[in-house]
């Protein structure tokens, strides 16, 4: 059983031709640039993941929004549980690049990270 | 009047990569001038990932790219920021004038590097018949407002274009829970990346309508649907094609333009076709001192790449100074 699919590790985009063991494991894979794109294609068939990108309230901060990231992929499934749970956090305090926001977000092994920089706002009293 | 040695005008992606480089190659003086509180330039809204890979190596979010470059353009005592800093003038003579909060400033540089950006095309710049209802935004202003503002533009969505704004605005709409019922491409294929058409638009299932466009916007007030219909080659709609989806929110992603008139006011040549500097060579323009780089220069699709040919500004610029440049 054969399946394609594009490779969605960069900006290249290599059509990948998957050879399926079965509809949950992978033989072989084709087509790929990079071995990013073999392990991408593994992992798509077997259980697909995605980085979360997404901005968290602010209260007091320079910026209404935080943009924040999970530190690594989570189960493309739970992308609607991770976004209902995002919706609950509301970020008081100034934070600095890369600093977590939540941690063990959803028990997924994974932090929440803040993906830039904001202080406190203008006017405000000192966090 | 104060005179500089180089002034960079945006403090975007190209401006600090224009601005660091000029830097290395030894310029000392350097006044790099940015309207919006932060640096970062367009990079601030864009939350998603796949910045850096070339770069660093990394896939980084937009913020993220800019905060490596803000945090070295911070730690560079030879660049001088200054923040909420509107340029409004831009001579022959590389006089710039610009707005701060309570100030109209004007400085004089032996060198400038014109780093800002691009402007969206809007539905007006394309033939859309219909109302004019509101509802419908340009893509970019409502990445705007979804993630800076932390305001939902509308319930149900429909994006004409699918370049990668539109895609990936499709995909944040829907993370948002928009229900987004199509991206409607006028082409054969779709204008952005392969990979954001998977992760943006078959991840949550949303159709795109290739060789489509269309034909009406309706609504009185707000949005109410849009009339699409299928075209042969010539772009001409197809008769007994058309269908109706209704949504009350329409993102416009048709492309961008670059953004000039600061150059167009000062006498450079400006391309009427591209609205891009006309130059013989990468990041010039017909004014002796005066480049241009990143979007404003050219449009580019990955932010490496605007950040490794506005150094290639940064060091003309400086090439050029020490040329002797008064």
């Amino acid at each position: 059983m054969k399946r394609t699919m594009t490779c969605i590790e960069c900006p290249r985009g290599c059509a990948l031709e998957v050879t399926l063991e079965n509809e949950w494991k992978v033989s072989a894979v084709a087509g790929h640039q990079c071995p990013r794109g073999e392990k991408y294609a593994r992992q798509e068939v077997e259980s697909p993941m995605r980085t979360l990108t997404t901005c968290v309230l602010t209260r007091g901060l320079e910026l209404r929004m935080l943009p924040v990231r999970t530190s690594g992929p989570i189960p493309k499934g739970r992308l609607p549980d991770a976004m209902a749970a995002v919706k609950r956090i509301v970020v008081g305090t100034p934070v600095e690049t890369g600093q977590a926001v939540a941690k063990d977000f959803l028990g997924l092994g994974v932090d929440l990270l803040a993906a830039r920089p904001l202080g406190p706002a203008a006017g405000s009293p000192a966090n | 009047m104060r005179t500089r040695d180089l002034v960079v005008v945006g403090g975007g992606p190209a401006g600090m990569a224009a601005a660091l480089a000029a830097r290395d190659a030894g310029v000392r003086d350097i006044l790099l001038l940015e309207r919006d509180q932060h640096l970062g330039g367009i990079l601030n809204q864009c939350i998603h990932p796949g910045f850096g890979l070339h770069r660093f190596k990394a896939e980084l979010t937009g913020p993220e790219y800019a905060d490596r470059f803000a945090k070295m353009t911070a730690a560079a005592p030879e660049i001088e920021v200054s923040l909420r800093s509107f340029v409004v003038g831009l001579t022959p003579e590389r006089r710039v004038s610009y707005l701060k909060p309570g100030a109209l400033e004007e400085v004089r540089a032996r060198a400038v590097i014109m780093a800002t950006g691009c402007r969206e095309r809007t539905r007006e710049m394309i033939p859309i018949p219909g109302t004019r209802p509101a509802g419908v935004y340009p893509a970019g202003l409502a990445q705007k407002m979804v993630n800076m503002e932390g305001w939902i533009p509308g319930r149900e969505a429909v994006v004409i274009g699918s370049g990668d704004i539109g895609l990936i605005m499709a995909r944040r709409m829907a993370l948002e829970g928009v229900k987004v019922r199509a991206v409607i491409e006028i082409q054969d294929k779709t204008r952005g990346l392969v990979r954001n058409v998977v992760q943006c638009l078959e991840d949550f299932g949303i159709p795109l309508y290739m060789r489509h466009k269309v034909a009406a916007i309706r609504g009185r007030d707000r949005v109410e649907a849009v009339d699409v219909v299928r075209v042969d080659d010539k772009f001409a709609a197809v008769p007994g094609s058309g269908f109706t989806i209704s949504c009350d929110t329409v993102l416009v992603s048709v492309g961008l333009i670059p953004e000039n008139e600061l150059l167009e006011a000062a006498g450079a040549a400006i391309d009427p076709r591209t609205n891009g500097p006309v130059s013989a060579e990468l990041n010039g323009t017909s004014i002796p001192g005066v480049f241009a780089c990143g979007n404003s220069f050219k449009v580019y699709d990955l932010v490496d790449w605007v950040s490794r040919d506005s150094e290639l500004a940064g060091r003309a610029a400086a090439a050029y100074l020490a040329g002797g440049a008064r």
